[in-house]
């Protein structure tokens, strides 16, 4: 019964999480594009680091 | 330093211009990369974000850089692109995103309170089962207050207006249960609602999400298709130079010089110059009218041949383009009338929800069970038989077959024509652009040799003009490739395309007589080819008209063409027609039809047939329609064949009848648990499994629609 007390609140603040980092996805708009994301996996990077970031 | 940078970036980022382009050959994870990278080499480009589910790319450019250059940029990567103009589709997506939101939090608040209540229903007793009961109100009630407001909302404005929807049962229930189920927790009693209400919540949220989805959906791949139409004209000044001026600053006696490819923005008198016109959106006439000074030409037509100046006699809302516009309001005005088949069903299913309950209550209340029991068993009867099923049968259904639906190229743009498609009894045709593709087709390619077409094709893709255009189309489907050692390509508009080619002149151009049939020459050197073009029926076309009349779907034409060019399409297809209908016509026809019972599907494309697509039950269009036109239909089709019109309707009836047998399995639920909620048998766990049960058999009943349309 004691156990009670510990597990959930760490149940809800685990499922709290969850939703707050569905609503953080959403807003940054992460389900925009869901089946270019499946072919981005494929792109290979060469050469990404742009000119900007040598410089500094 | 970094400062310095970040303030430059800064700058940029603020003077940036955003353009969206529609890129619809991409394929490919390396279609991605090549896109994303080829643009940001060029000079002035900030950023280049494609996006793959709506083949779309967005570039953040600076404002020298104009839309022109990066579309040609696009086209040298090696896809063919169009610039998006502002989506005048776009109704903001938020109520989707909303309702998501609102879904998710159903959804937490739903697993949360059933891992309490499992442990009730296992045996908890005493406290421990008060302390998940108080548990349980306090992840409910805030979820409650959250997630149930658009149904909350919704019910508060169809009682405002004394009228009931399928919301006003819905939140009946909600809110009683809640209230309920808060007594039961404070008082120490035995059941408490609190899972079912928020299953509720999630289950019915589910449906609304999938009915918004299904129509962002369409209205995304849609609004992909609206061309940015020529909204203003090169203007001659009094110093005989000229300058573009925008649409709705054109006034009366300005004298416009219109070049071969464009788009005529007011209407007008030729002054100067003879060029054919293709007037087939605006009047349905396929050939091209030859026009010389003196003659009137109308605003929304193409100059197809030769640079003309037209001084313009109406301009803005006064141009015949305008009328249609007005037309086309006053017949689409019936829409509205038009209801949902969930809402018809909820007339009667919440009256009778309603006083079920409330005999109930009485009932239990005469045979003296004490009001406390007497509400507990008139709630489960509310909570059994809210419209958990009835909510989900609906945009399930409709939000699988219209996936279906757009695999094959059909795009519909929300439940409710997927509702009236499926009642259509009567198909009307239009010619132009509908039954035939609307654009010329070559007709003699064959006659060509290989080295011909490769340089007509190499000619044909440097100009925009319609005529080169449809070559280019044809010869690149025949997988012709271009030639790269023509040199000195130059265009002269309304003359044609000329280069050299092997130390031979090339060109691809008017023919040297004005000719009544769109032709075109070609010629290497001293060798003269003339290819004849022509429109021709889409097709399927014959196959379209068999599917529907098997249907029972009788159809006719009804087009604005004149009798010798309807005739033959009429001859071919076997139907029958009506040739020379101006747009007043056609409204007057279709509406007769209806008079006489026939819910009219309307098929047609152009400016002239929007008001019938408004007037009509319910409309199609394809995909190479005037944006007027695919924004008056309830679908749009993107294939070149016509079949998919008559598969949109078939899968429209497959669907309704798969709606009617999730009616029939919800009402079947309700008559074997209705009389268990009534006898004051249904515990919080029964009604929890019922629920569910209900709503996977409906999902799963849906989920057979997948392959409908093939």
């Amino acid at each position: 019964m004691s156990g009670l007390a510990i597990l959930i609140p760490v149940a809800l603040f685990m499922g709290l999480c969850g939703l707050a980092f569905f609503f953080w996805a959403m807003h940054n708009d992460q389900f925009e594009d869901l089946e270019g994301a499946a072919h981005r996996v494929l792109i290979d990077d060469e050469a990404e680091t742009s000119p900007d970031d040598e410089a500094i | 330093m970094t400062a310095a940078l970040a303030s430059r970036d800064l700058d940029v980022a603020m003077l940036c211009e955003d353009s969206r382009f529609v890129v619809p050959g991409m394929r490919c994870a390396g279609c991605i990369s090549k896109i994303e990278r080829g643009l940001a080499e060029i000079p002035g480009v900030v950023t280049a974000r494609v996006n793959f589910s709506t083949k779309q790319v967005a570039v953040s450019h600076e404002p020298e850089l104009g839309g022109d250059a990066l579309l040609s940029a696009i086209e040298k990567l090696g896809f063919e692109a169009q610039l998006l103009a502002d989506n005048p589709l776009a109704e903001d997506r938020g109520d989707t995103e909303r309702l998501l939101r609102a879904l998710a939090v159903a959804g937490f608040g739903m697993m949360n309170i059933m891992l309490l209540s499992v442990s009730v229903w296992s045996g908890a007793i005493g406290v421990t089962k008060d302390l998940f009961h108080w548990l349980s109100a306090l992840i409910a009630v805030p979820v409650i207050a959250y997630s149930g407001r658009p149904f909350f909302a919704s019910a508060a404005m169809a009682l405002r207006y004394m009228r009931t929807n399928m919301d006003v049962p819905i939140s009946i229930g909600i809110l009683l249960a809640t209230g309920l189920s808060l007594y039961e927790t404070a008082t120490g009693g035995a059941h408490a609602y609190f899972d079912g209400a928020v299953m509720l919540i999630f289950f019915l949220l589910t449906g609304r999400v999938l009915d918004g989805m299904m129509k962002d959906r369409a209205r995304e791949g849609i609004s992909a298709l609206l061309k940015k139409t020529a909204t203003g004209a090169m203007i001659v000044q009094d110093d005989g130079t000229t300058r573009w001026t925008k649409a709705e600053d054109i006034l009366p006696d300005m004298i416009m010089h219109v070049a071969a490819g464009e788009n005529l923005a007011a209407d007008g008198i030729v002054m100067k110059g003879r060029s054919g016109f293709d007037i087939s959106m605006l009047t349905g006439e396929s050939d091209p009218q030859m026009r010389g000074e003196g003659d009137s030409v109308l605003a929304g037509t193409l100059n197809l041949t030769g640079p003309v100046n037209v001084r313009v006699t109406a301009a803005g809302q006064d141009t015949s383009i305008s009328d249609i516009a007005r037309l086309m309001d006053e017949a689409g005005q019936h829409r509205s009338f038009y209801i949902r088949v969930s809402d018809r069903a909820s007339r009667y299913y919440a009256p009778a929800v309603h006083s079920l309950a409330l005999l109930s209550f009485i009932g239990w209340m005469i045979a003296g069970a004490g009001w406390h029991q007497s509400l507990l068993i008139a709630v489960a009867v509310l909570i059994i038989t809210c419209p958990c099923a009835l909510g989900l049968a609906v945009p399930a259904a409709q939000v699988v077959a219209s996936g279906a639906l757009m695999r094959q190229g059909v795009m519909v743009k929300d439940g409710s024509a997927l509702e009236r498609l499926a009642q259509a009894d009567r198909v009307v045709f239009d010619k132009t652009g509908t039954l035939t593709m609307g654009a010329a087709l070559p007709e003699n390619l064959d006659s060509l040799s290989p080295v011909q077409k490769a340089v007509a094709l190499t000619l044909a893709q440097s100009s925009r003009h319609p005529v080169s255009q449809a070559l280019r189309k044809a010869l690149v489907q025949e997988e012709i490739m271009p030639l790269s050692e023509i040199e000195d390509i130059s265009e002269v508009p309304g003359e044609g395309v000329n280069g050299v080619w092997q130390g031979k002149s090339v060109r691809l151009g008017r023919a040297e007589k004005a000719m009544q049939q769109i032709t075109t020459e070609l010629t290497i050197g001293d060798d003269l080819q003339i290819i004849y073009l022509n429109d021709e029926l889409r097709p399927d076309a014959r196959l379209a008209v068999d599917l529907f009349s098997k249907m029972g779907l009788s159809a006719s034409i009804l087009s604005g063409d004149k009798l010798e060019a309807v005739a033959p399409v009429a001859r071919k297809l076997g139907i029958t027609a009506q040739a020379s209908a101006c747009p007043e016509d056609k409204v007057e026809a279709i509406t007769r039809l209806t008079q006489s019972g026939c819910n009219v599907l309307m098929v047609g494309d152009g400016l002239n047939d929007g008001p019938a697509l408004a007037a009509a039950y319910v409309s199609i269009a394809p995909g190479s329609a005037s944006d007027v036109g695919q924004q008056a239909a309830d679908a749009v089709f993107t294939s070149d064949s016509l079949l998919p019109t008559a598969i949109a309707v078939k899968v429209a009836r497959k669907t309704m009848q798969n709606v009617r047998q999730n009616f029939a399995l919800a009402i079947g639920y309700n008559i074997l648990a209705v009389p268990l909620a009534i006898a004051g048998m249904v515990t919080p766990l029964i009604a929890a499994i019922a629920m569910s049960m209900s709503s996977l058999i409906v999902v799963g009943n849906a989920l057979r629609l997948r392959g409908a349309a093939k």
